[in-house]
């Protein structure tokens, strides 16, 4: 177990250090720090002065070093467009793409569920025919298509939601909270409803797999045999057996909602990071730009890596695993 | 008798055509019984044929600023009240046809979209046939740095790679730099996919009998790769090129969108849509809607196509 353990945060801290070099070759190749940050009378000396104090006239090694352990610490450096600190601005963003997908995790969770267990106990109806239908077409459409339509619908034609923005939102210490307010509520559903639009159908496709195999297995028989009435059977005792993949799922896919958030972020003009991001990538404003990239990357990899050892803790005998 | 016997000889001897072939295989029937996948296919046919002629069926070169006429804009269309033919779907607010914008973005998106399968397709097949023919650190490399960049989403790496590009690039490339900085990021991300299924592929077959009786007689190993292991690992590759074509429009529609793609002089399906979506809530719904669904359409079709074939070419499923 401790083996594992040891090589699982290995490739962890592997990864990370992998992307953390894409983040610092970024700074690399997009201009000079120099020529940005002095205005174009500046002297030579004043240039070789301020090239020193960065530090850029050591070696390629020592500057990565640097910045890899700056950035351990949390330091990105300032904004090259409005002069804040990055980590300050990004924390600042934090809650409204967390709040974001916390509720289209739910959602999805809320109807995929369901969804699943209907298309799978009620396999030849009109209905569940439809829904496995429409759920491929779900799988395939693009969310910010998803997200104009919403708009399109539920803002312009009906009037029923907010197009954009966060709403009213409740400051609780550091955390900026739109959840507490009825304008921060409204606000939240559309975009919510289209991020989770592609995962209601992976948690549905899930279920609806799992549920089958399951009511294949002689438990299930026994159960029926024993004169259980078939909601009980399929609720209490299929759909638990469903559970442990889903929950996996999910908590694989919370770190690629995080990132996928910046496409709705931009429909919905959500305060989150991803618009600060897409924002930055406009300015090409490198400090933030390489910030985002490691916070989701670590996101990403503590993520699996906490899916990867859970499994391991539950079935030993992934823990010898060698691929 | 004679006469009988011939005519039979002569049907059995005679070669079938590639198109006769292709008629009495098992994919055909497979095909020609799928109502989902011939309706794909033919959505996908009518959309690439028409993005194909563009030139020849759109009413107006919306890349030629002269032929644009400003009391023509945002002409709803023609089925509503002050819509105007020959601009059937409505013209934007620059006095654009949007029908000629979907069939040149169309054409822009698919471009995209199979140069970066090709791309991939091939970087990815040949780092899988090494990886799974040499083994050893070659595979050990290749493989980890699959892994690195598949667990960070594909969409950031998308954008990072297109932006830094796009901002590196000297300013009289840039116009025609863009599309082949696109396609790069893309398969950038996806050849990892073709790598993986033939690197497995490639380690079951090099063991099989033929191999190694073919290394037995000296066959050079680029030869035994290439003309012997590849053919063998195609299957797979091909369900893997579908599903990634659909994919790819996806993502290059998404950067579009996003305003680190197509630039809106040469736009595409999500450059239209990034465009459109600026008069949302100015009532001028046409501009936006009619390029999305065009963009549905084009990427439900190929998906389906993809999930189709892949049922059809599981031996598990038959």
């Amino acid at each position: 177990m401790l083996a594992f353990l040891i090589k699982r945060a290995a490739n962890a801290i592997f990864v990370m250090l992998s992307v953390s070099f894409i983040a610092f070759m970024i700074f690399r190749f997009v201009g000079d720090p120099v020529e940005l940050m002095l205005n174009e009378q500046a002297t030579q000396s004043q240039r070789d002065e301020l090239r020193s104090r960065l530090g850029l006239d050591q070696s390629f090694i020592a500057q990565f070093a640097t910045f890899v352990g700056n950035a351990a610490k949390g330091d990105f450096g300032i904004s090259f467009r409005n002069q804040q600190d990055v980590m300050a601005m990004i924390a600042e963003r934090f809650p409204a793409t967390f709040e974001l997908v916390l509720v289209a995790t739910f959602i999805s969770l809320v109807v995929g569920i369901p969804m699943g267990v209907i298309t799978a106990i009620r396999r030849q109806t009109w209905y569940a025919e439809t829904m496995q239908f429409v759920s491929i077409i779900g799988i395939s459409l693009p969310s910010f298509v998803v997200g104009i339509g919403l708009i399109l619908v539920f803002s312009v034609l009906l009037g029923w939601f907010p197009a954009f923005g966060r709403g009213e939102t409740v400051q609780i210490g550091w955390w900026s909270t739109g959840l507490l307010t009825h304008t921060g509520r409204m606000s939240i559903i559309l975009p919510a409803l289209s991020l989770s639009l592609f995962q209601i159908t992976l948690v549905m496709r899930l279920v609806r797999a799992e549920m089958l195999e399951v009511l294949r297995s002689d438990f299930i028989k026994f159960a029926r045999a024993r004169g259980i009435p078939a909601r009980a059977i399929h609720f209490r005792h299929a759909l638990r057996n469903c559970l442990m993949p889903v929950v996996t799922l999910t908590a694989m896919q919370i770190g690629g909602l995080i990132a996928f958030a910046l496409v709705t972020e931009t429909v919905f003009q959500w305060p989150g990071m991803g618009l600060l991001f897409i924002q930055a990538v406009t300015f090409v404003d490198v400090p933030i730009m390489a910030a985002y990239l490691c916070i989701v990357a670590l996101i990403f990899v503590v993520l699996n890596a906490i899916v990867d050892v859970t499994y391991a803790i539950i079935d030993p005998r992934l823990r010898g695993a060698d691929k | 008798m004679t006469d009988i016997h011939a005519s039979v000889t002569a049907r059995r001897d005679k070669p079938k055509g590639r198109l006769e072939r292709l008629r009495d295989s098992d994919l055909w029937w497979s095909f020609s019984r799928s109502r989902s996948a011939v309706g794909a296919a033919i959505a996908l046919g009518l959309v690439i044929l028409t993005a194909l002629f563009a030139p020849l069926l759109s009413p107006q070169n919306p890349y030629d600023l002269a032929a644009l006429e400003l009391w023509n804009a945002e002409l709803p269309p023609v089925w509503m009240e002050g819509g105007q033919m020959p601009y059937v779907l409505g013209t934007d607010v620059q006095g654009r046809d949007i029908l000629s914008g979907i069939l040149y973005g169309t054409r822009v998106s698919v471009f995209i979209g199979i140069a970066s399968v090709l791309v991939s397709l091939g970087v990815g097949v040949l780092a899988g046939l090494t990886a799974g023919f040499f083994g050893g650190w070659v595979d050990n490399v290749l493989m980890r740095v699959g892994d690195v960049l598949l667990s960070i989403p594909i969409i950031l790496v998308a954008i990072l790679v297109s932006s830094v590009a796009q901002a590196l690039l000297p300013p009289h490339l840039r116009e025609a730099g863009i599309s082949v900085v696109l396609v790069l990021a893309i398969a950038m991300y996806s050849w990892v996919q073709y790598a993986r299924v033939v690197r497995a592929q490639t380690m079951v077959e090099r063991r099989k009998e033929y191999v190694q009786a073919s290394r037995l007689v000296g066959t050079p190993a680029r030869r035994l790769m290439l003309k012997h292991i590849l053919p063998n690992t195609l299957t797979p590759v091909f369900v893997t090129a579908t599903l990634n074509f659909g994919l790819a429009i996806l993502i290059e529609a998404t950067l579009s969108f996003l305003g680190v793609g197509m630039p809106p002089n040469q736009p595409s399906l999500g450059t239209l849509i990034r465009v459109g979506n600026q008069y949302l809530f100015s009532g001028s719904w046409w501009i936006v809607l009619f390029p999305s669904i065009q963009l549905c359409i084009l990427v439900v079709a190929v998906n389906m196509l993809g999930d189709w074939l892949r049922d059809a070419l599981n031996p598990k499923l038959r």
